[in-house]
């Protein structure tokens, strides 16, 4: 079972308290009046699926109750990081290398 | 290839079986073929095995980062059945189920295809109406589905408890009798046989890592841990990392990869004597001949390629299994093992062309590749030679994402997902 940590609650907590809510970062359209059959396909239904390092969303349904993000490797099953929903997406430019293990 | 028989047995026999043939030679990578199907699973083996017998293409290679049969192939509870409720799946996996039927001896390897039946249990009036209009369905589509009450499923499958006291009493079942369970490894080994002896290459240990691609888009061959491998098509046929060699084409897919787990207990003597599903209190069960209870459930909720699962999801399907059949409360659980399923959004399969050209693909087949195996290839087979979908597999095209033209079984419930 994998172990979560709620950025929120600031605690690590085990999985059955959460609810996995698919990929992060998948911005609803703003004019969805506007969009192509392409553009709907790729929002609904194209995911990322990537084998490692994986940006994902959680609830803590049965704590807090809010949504979050989270970096894990699909490999390993190993978290990165876990962080605020509407924070930015974590990346080389803010110096993050992905690396530090941090889940404190 | 040696054919087996009575005779080659006795034969052997007086040998003391010391002079048995290799069945399938390991093969090395050459510099070409005419196709390349990636992936030896029982999809992939069984493509190239069509390939070869059906459409005279033998140039043909297997390829595979592990050894064949190593991926979901030996890793599913081994469930054939057909009893899917819009047209296009019911053609679709009762193509399959008539391939099963004589696939043994088309392949001279016994697959120990088992009509032990499939009983889906109902437990509240939902479920009942729902079953009655899949048992409909399938009647007008040709496929065999019957309705029992309470009494008669218990009566075919006597381990079952239809106490109406119980949480969530069987109200009735609804029972497809071509259904059953196969030997998953020996229909891997057989096409690999079968597919070897027409001159297939089966390539294993050698993971793709590129898919080249012409001036034109068109692929034209594969960079391998072994070095290149040129062909004009390629079959992909992946399963949970479809995902991955989709990528190396440069394409997106509308897939996520997901555990799921199965699990088998202790081995006992034959009590069990069909196979049950229950998608409400969500697990299924059959007995192998080996006499282990085979023991399934749905997916882990999280995207992962790390072939393992949570326990929490196993405690669950254990305890809806001794829910429904109280006689196996005390029996202990052997091994426990997960494979990664590749799901669509819609929950049925993609089977086609894909829009680079000479790249051809199978996958989405999410927790229920495994009653399609036979099918799957044949058509798979048949893609990759004409160069165009079969109409039984038309339906089932990566465009139907985006035309909106799904094959929506996920809310048609037939799957336990």
């Amino acid at each position: 079972m994998l172990l979560i940590h709620c950025p929120y609650c600031s605690e690590r907590r085990p999985e059955i308290e959460f609810g996995y809510a698919g990929e992060a970062h998948i911005a609803r359209p703003v004019q969805p009046d506007t969009l192509s059959d392409a553009e709907w396909e790729t929002y609904l239904f194209v995911r990322t699926n990537a084998r490692g390092r994986h940006f994902e969303r959680w609830r803590h349904v049965h704590g807090c109750g809010r949504f979050f993000n989270a970096v894990r490797d699909t490999v390993t099953d190993r978290f990165e990081r876990t962080y605020k929903a509407g924070e930015p997406r974590p990346g080389e430019a803010d110096g993050w290398t992905g690396q530090s293990g941090d889940m404190s | 290839m040696t054919r087996f028989s009575f005779a080659t047995l006795a034969a052997k026999a007086i040998g003391h079986h010391k002079s048995w043939p290799q069945q399938w030679p390991d093969a090395a990578p050459k510099a070409a073929y005419d196709a390349v199907i990636v992936g030896a699973g029982g999809h992939g083996l069984g493509a190239a095995y069509y390939l070869a017998r059906k459409y005279g293409i033998t140039n043909v290679a297997v390829i595979d980062k592990g050894w064949l049969g190593g991926g979901n192939t030996g890793r599913n509870t081994t469930i054939i059945r057909s009893n899917y409720l819009y047209d296009e799946s019911a053609f679709l996996y009762d193509h399959a189920v008539k391939l099963w039927d004589g696939l043994s001896r088309e392949l001279n390897y016994n697959v120990m295809y088992s009509k032990r039946g499939v009983l889906m249990l109902a437990h509240n009036v939902h479920d009942v109406q729902s079953f009655k209009r899949h048992i409909h369905s399938n009647r007008l589509n040709g496929v065999d589905n019957e309705w029992l009450t309470a009494e008669e499923a218990q009566a075919y499958c006597p381990p079952l408890s239809i106490d109406p006291r119980a949480r969530h009493p069987v109200l009735g079942a609804a029972l497809q009798r071509r259904g059953g369970t196969a030997r998953h490894d020996s229909v891997a080994w057989g096409y690999a046989r079968g597919a070897a002896a027409l001159g297939v290459d089966i390539i294993q240990n050698c993971a793709v890592t590129g898919i080249r691609r012409d001036a034109d888009g068109a692929v034209s061959g594969l960079e391998t841990e072994r070095g290149f491998i040129a062909t004009r098509k390629i079959g992909v046929s992946a399963a949970g990392n479809s995902s991955v060699v989709m990528d190396m084409a440069g394409l997106r897919f509308p897939l996520e990869s997901f555990p799921l787990q199965a699990l088998v207990s202790e081995p006992v003597k034959p009590f069990f004597p069909c196979v049950v599903m229950s998608n409400t209190v969500h697990a299924y069960m059959s007995q192998s001949d080996k006499g282990e209870l085979v023991i399934g459930a749905g997916t882990d909720a999280y995207v992962s390629y790390s072939q393992r699962g949570a326990m929490h999801i196993v405690e669950h399907t254990l305890a809806a299994i001794c829910e429904i059949f109280p006689v196996v409360r005390r029996m202990k659980m052997l091994r426990n093992w997960g494979g990664i399923v590749d799901v669509t959004p819609d929950r049925s399969p993609i089977l086609g062309k894909t829009p680079v050209k000479g790249l051809y693909v199978n996958c989405g087949w999410g927790t229920g590749g495994f009653k399609a195996t036979p099918g799957a290839a044949d058509l798979l087979a048949y893609t990759i030679a004409k160069d165009e979908p079969h109409p039984i597999n038309a339906p089932f095209n990566l465009d139907r994402f985006r035309s909106g033209r799904l094959i929506d079984e996920a809310a048609a419930a037939a799957v336990a997902h």
